[in-house]
């Protein structure tokens, strides 16, 4: 089901991208595995208002195309509101809005996402409720100062209730994380700061179920899944190509990729 | 203004269970009747001003009311687009506290001078922007604002000792609080360097000059409308604030005075520039910078002086 779920949303990322002509099309694809692992049952959400669902921060902002996806998928969003992606008087833009039905916060800027996710599930251990937070971060979020805080803060209160997920493709706006500002080691930096770190294939989806499944949210450390991706995932001529973190497709190209993500195993 | 707000918020939290405390690990010898009466209710979360915005914003966002404390300039200017992103966006129930507006940490240098927090703050849409002028208005303050549902930024004085009087504690959102009634000048003070422009008021009166005296300490929602009609009554206004001249009390007024088409000369009474690295005690920065009742009376002189040529 959720492999499924993946392959629909690699394909409405590609529909809307190219139907509003805009990019972050690579960031998006590289999220697909992670948003259906989550959208397809992770996440305890029946409905979007319920105050005692888990909450989830998309952090690295950017992505929300997959997101969207997803939330269509649950049948929060119609049709007709998936297509206006990027449209003008939208909810539906580039990063998550705040009132779009679904989001519990917004986004854009990077190293906000995991202190307010850290804020949500301190509120629900406090208000001694079972409810969780995710945040999906990138991983050139990791250069941010704010997002050791938090980390810092999570491990401090052992907020056992709280799952950040990094996907790690290992690329930023203008180049590879290494030539950046190299985040080497990354798992063990994260369970340096006393979080329980896990590092998986971020693409398969029954290794991510399964490391969820494990995670103890009542006691102990904070987790984080150190999810390896490829940018651009499904996707040749996108995947590990920096260019496709702005660019919109061609029709050949549209095509192309449209074709490459239906025939996806 | 400091122990008058923390008392305040003791008594408030022993009411709603809602009320919590964040500091980044600033309030020594003011906090602790609150880590005492609510330690369960109370997290140092280090020196970590964003972290502790974007907490307030989750923390918000299930339903409580989180109040996160600092200095000023740490707790507006650092974690300012935090700020933006969180509480302002999802027009959450959070309280930023800013101790000592101004001048007010002297010999600790501009890294502590809160000097441009209410240009800053004030132009967030939906951020109530309050700033007491004593500890008795700060108490009035807090208990006519901790349950408003967005978020609200306060910032407060240092000095629970200095007094304006005839404040009396009075505050109503969107309102001024009259102190004194003339009719050659106006002077308008806002944060605790009104008690400043209270003596200067006096002294004024003690000259002959026929002065007015209001404090706006609910700078958003602004006071416009009786703004209006006070500055359409002076010919002669003066704002005073412990804030850059820039985007303030008196950028406040000016705006007043534009939007209504009024005629009035208004001097804005604030820091202009910093002089190269010199501090030195509240007293000695405010008569450097013209804020002194003294240096105030000085340039109030010298306005009426020349509207009357």
């Amino acid at each position: 089901m959720m492999d499924s779920m993946a392959r629909q949303i690699r394909r409405i990322v590609l529909e809307q991208s190219k139907r509003a002509n805009v990019g972050h099309i690579g960031s998006a694809l590289s999220v697909a595995d992670l948003v259906a692992v989550l959208y397809g049952g992770v996440l305890r959400v029946s409905d979007p208002k319920d105050p005692q669902r888990d909450r989830f921060v998309l952090s690295k902002g950017h992505a929300m195309l997959a997101v969207h996806a997803a939330l269509f998928l649950r049948g929060w969003l119609t049709q007709e509101e998936l297509n206006t992606y990027c449209g003008d008087g939208s909810f539906l833009g580039v990063h998550p809005e705040y009132g779009l039905r679904g989001v519990d916060f917004a986004a854009g800027s990077l190293g906000q996402g995991l202190s307010v996710a850290a804020g949500a599930a301190l509120a629900a251990r406090l208000q001694h409720s079972p409810r969780r937070a995710f945040a999906l971060l990138s991983d050139a979020e990791c250069n941010e100062g704010a997002t050791w805080e938090a980390v810092m803060f999570a491990a401090h209160h052992k907020l056992a209730n709280l799952i950040a997920i990094v996907d790690l493709n290992g690329q930023q706006a203008l180049g590879h994380t290494d030539q950046v500002l190299s985040l080497r080691p990354l798992a063990e930096r994260w369970r340096a700061f006393g979080w329980d770190a896990h590092e998986v294939d971020g693409h398969d989806i029954a290794a991510l179920q399964e490391t969820l499944a494990g995670l103890d949210p009542a006691v102990g450390a904070p987790h984080v899944l150190i999810a390896r991706t490829t940018f651009g995932k499904g996707v040749s001529y996108m995947q590990g190509q920096i260019k496709w973190h702005y660019w919109p497709m061609s029709d050949a190209e549209y095509g192309q990729a449209l074709r490459e993500v239906e025939a996806m195993p | 203004m400091r122990q008058a707000f923390v008392q305040t918020l003791v008594e408030l939290a022993a009411r709603d269970p809602r009320i919590l405390l964040l500091t980044a690990d600033l309030g020594y010898l003011a906090l602790e009747p609150f880590m005492e009466k609510h330690p369960d209710r109370f997290f140092n979360v280090g020196v970590a001003e964003q972290n502790m915005v974007g907490l307030a914003t989750g923390l918000a966002e299930a339903g409580f009311i989180p109040y996160v404390y600092s200095i000023v300039p740490f707790a507006v200017l650092r974690p300012y687009e935090f700020i933006r992103n969180g509480p302002v966006q999802h027009r959450l129930p959070v309280r930023i506290v800013g101790v000592g507006g101004g001048l007010e940490y002297g010999t600790n240098g501009l890294s502590h001078y809160g000097l441009e927090d209410i240009a800053v703050m004030r132009a967030q849409p939906g951020l109530t922007v309050i700033a007491p002028a004593d500890a008795p208005q700060a108490r009035g303050a807090v208990a006519a604002t901790w349950n408003l549902p967005g978020p609200v930024y306060y910032r407060i004085g240092k000095d629970d000792k200095a007094i304006v009087p005839g404040l009396e504690g009075r505050f109503e959102l969107g309102k001024v609080q009259h102190l004194r009634e003339g009719s050659d000048l106006l002077l308008i003070a806002m944060g605790a360097v009104a008690t400043e422009a209270a003596t200067a008021a006096q002294e004024l009166a003690a000259r002959g000059v026929s002065c007015s005296l209001v404090i706006v300490a609910s700078v958003t929602p602004a006071p416009v409308d009786e703004l209006a009609g006070l500055l359409a009554r002076h010919p002669v206004v003066l704002t005073v604030e412990a804030h850059y001249r820039v985007g303030g009390l008196g950028s406040l007024v000016a705006e007043v005075i534009a939007e209504r088409d009024l005629r009035c000369h208004l001097v804005r009474c604030g820091v202009g520039s910093l002089l190269n690295g010199i501090t030195g005690s509240q007293r000695y920065l405010h008569q450097l910078y013209g804020l002194s009742a003294e240096k105030l009376v000085e340039t109030a002189m010298a306005a009426v002086r020349r509207n009357k040529l």
